[in-house]
């Protein structure tokens, strides 16, 4: 007959209770878990769905996603240029936040070449981009519905398509416009701006006596294409052509000495190490202490439940019950609870990831890894309980 | 069976409790002979050491001095004896019944015999079947499936001599069993005892306050302020064998 499994019958709601509190606080653990290697995905999606092997950034910075990187779209020629590599295609990145329905509304814009790569990884509903102003293709989380506006710089952008979980390495979501229309989001003034450039600029020149007058009306003239080209991006992406040397071609621009072509590799270490490496730290920090937490109530129930029983530990040391009766008791308890708590906090996460703000990455390792753990903590826990059971003395029936 | 005369032999039994200054004396050279089949009775107002005797022959009081021996088993001389298995003693030679029933609460009545034989290596369904007519034996074919919680003194009570019965231990200790019962259902708990000891042919040594409730024992024992007194041993009530 199993002891344990009687008991907890006949407490059921006393068990059950404490299964789903437990299993809350291992439901936290384990989404603390998910949204550490959510975290990696998030960092690494946009890069990861670019499929690039190398981005060429602006020389000296880690961008373009940790630092701000600014390189003329043109190098795309160049690069393109260079032995070994297939394609390359500029992409521009920017955070835009508005204000929509009176709620601060958050994404991550880029820019594409339609011509290139670096655009939405899938279309679920809907279509890519078709035109070359005008549309954009927006990610799922964004909860916009295909035909839908959005007002962003001088332009309404109406919405043709959804792509999956894109998101930025900060967790918002990522919507995607053709690269001239990004760029015209970024820079794009409005009228009154520009002409106010225009005359400030065109005093300047006339207030300059060491340029001849005719050289100065022709500057005038050309101040718009001098000063509103909006031709720059934040990076530019390149594929290798199979069998091409990546550090060949890395070299070949490095040489150039204005860039600075990063591998994925590279890309990676800087996403992971440097920008969510005091966010994993902290998660990692908090599923420790809630670990601990979670040892220390089990630790609790079970020395509790044990100081409940004494009386029929007694009993059952009176009638001669080996001490593994006793001990597998109160293991089993614990071991079961811990179990079906796993299970409880399994479920609730399993039931409710999709609908966290932040990316939940379940990885079977972890999960296996925190089942040991709990296992283990639970065997540690009732050992506590265990040690007081077996200092009772049968003679501790007695006692009326 | 064996040369052993004697389920129980206790010679010169002392308990002292504590040390020091503060050490009481239970029980003081307290020696008793009880055979197979035999009922005895230890009678003895409060404080007098008569649970500190029948602890000390169910094995979980640990005796100062004096010996104490089990179905021809020397268990204690002086404190126990080295590499003696008392649990095990405990749940093959020996069955209690006490006071407050100590029926193990989340167990049904059936569970509560059944694992009494369950940690004597009984199988699963042997321990039920004997269980159950056991139980039925004792008019709870009822209360099989109740937990203790819904049974009554007296049937609680009967329980638990039921689970004292399981494995037909060779001895049977009962502390006031009928303390916590009405006189009806204490009568018929002791008249229930004296069938199944000599039914079993086991040794019953029954503690009790009660005067009305020794009736028809084999011998009956005062113990007064930690001594026996053997001068009043032996008033067997005229019957010898009447229930
Ligand atoms: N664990 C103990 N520690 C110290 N003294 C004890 C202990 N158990 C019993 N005593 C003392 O030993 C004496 C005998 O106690 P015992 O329990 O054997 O009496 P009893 O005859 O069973 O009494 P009652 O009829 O009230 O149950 C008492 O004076 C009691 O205070
Ligand atoms: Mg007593």
């Amino acid at each position: 007959m199993n002891l344990a499994l009687r008991d907890i019958r006949y407490h059921r709601g006393r068990f059950i209770l404490t299964s789903i509190g437990l299993g809350l606080l291992l439901g936290v653990v384990i989404s603390m878990g998910g949204i550490y290697r959510g975290l990696f995905a998030d960092a690494l999606a946009v890069l990861s769905s670019t499929k690039a092997d190398i981005w060429v950034v602006q020389q000296n910075t880690n961008g373009p996603f940790a630092e701000s990187s600014r390189i003329p779209e043109d190098i795309t020629y160049r690069i393109r240029a260079v032995p070994g590599v297939s394609e390359a295609s500029p992409l521009s990145f920017q955070t835009i936040q508005i204000d929509k329905r009176a709620k601060p509304y958050r994404f991550f814009l880029i820019g594409y070449d339609l011509n290139g790569f670096g655009g939405p990884p899938e279309i679920i509903t809907g279509r890519g981009i078709g035109q070359k102003h005008y549309e954009m293709v927006v990610a799922a989380a964004m909860g916009m519905a295909i035909g839908e506006k959005l007002h962003l710089g001088l332009h309404d952008y109406t919405v043709v398509g959804i792509t999956g979980k894109v998101v930025s390495s900060g967790g918002d979501p990522v919507a995607y416009v053709t690269l001239s229309d990004a760029q015209d989001i970024q820079f794009k003034k409005d009228n009154s701006a520009i002409r106010n450039d225009r005359e400030r600029l065109g005093a300047n020149l006339d207030a300059l006596r060491s340029i001849p007058p005719g050289q100065a009306k022709y500057l005038k003239q050309n101040i718009s294409t001098i000063t509103e080209s909006t031709h720059t991006v934040n990076t530019i992406v390149a594929r290798l052509a199979p069998g091409a040397d990546l550090a060949d071609v890395q070299a070949r621009i490095n040489r150039w000495n204005h860039y600075r072509p990063l591998s994925v590799a590279e890309q990676t270490r800087i996403l992971t190490k440097g920008m969510i490496e005091k966010a994993r730290m902290q998660l990692g920090l908090f599923r420790a202490i809630l670990l601990v937490i979670s040892a220390v109530i089990i630790a609790l129930i079970i020395y509790t439940s044990t100081l409940d029983k004494i009386k029929v530990i007694a009993t059952l040391k009176l009638i001669g019950s080996p001490n593994r009766v006793i001990v597998g008791m109160i293991l089993q308890q614990s071991l079961l609870m811990g179990v079906i708590a796993y299970l409880i906090g399994y479920g609730l996460i399993l039931l409710t990831y999709e609908n966290f703000p932040r990316r939940i990455v379940l990885e079977d390792v972890d999960l296996q890894v925190l089942f040991v753990i709990v296992m283990g903590i639970c065997t540690l826990s009732s050992c506590v309980g265990i040690r007081k059971a077996l200092r009772v003395e049968p003679a501790e029936a007695l006692g009326g | 069976m064996d040369n052993s005369l004697y389920a129980i032999e206790v010679e010169k039994l002392t308990k002292i409790y504590g040390k020091g200054g503060s050490a009481v004396t239970a029980l003081a050279d307290a020696s008793l002979q009880v055979k197979a089949g035999e009922l005895v009775a230890i009678l003895g107002p409060s404080g007098s050491g008569k649970t500190t005797l029948l602890t000390a022959i169910g094995l979980i009081n640990e005796p100062t001095h004096g010996r104490v021996i089990i179905d021809g088993t020397v268990v204690a001389d002086a404190g126990w004896l080295p590499g003696i298995d008392l649990k095990r003693l405990r749940r093959e030679k020996l069955g209690f019944i006490f006071q407050a029933h100590n029926l193990i609460p989340f167990l049904t009545a059936r569970e509560n015999v059944m694992i009494a034989l369950e940690i004597n290596k009984l199988s699963r369904n042997v321990a039920k079947a004997r269980a159950t007519e056991l139980l039925t034996a004792l008019n709870l074919a009822h209360r099989l499936n109740s937990y203790p919680s819904a049974l009554s003194g007296g049937e609680a009570q009967r329980v638990a001599i039921a689970r004292a019965l399981a494995n037909k231990p060779k001895v049977i200790l009962a502390d006031e069993p009928t303390a916590a019962l009405d006189t009806e259902n204490g009568t018929n708990v002791m008249v229930l005892l004296k069938k199944l000891a000599h039914e079993n042919h086991s040794a019953i040594v029954v503690v009790t306050h009660d005067q009305r409730m020794v009736d028809g024992f084999d011998r009956i024992f005062h113990v007064n302020d930690g001594r026996m007194n053997s001068e009043l041993c032996k008033i067997p009530s005229a019957q010898s064998n009447g229930s």
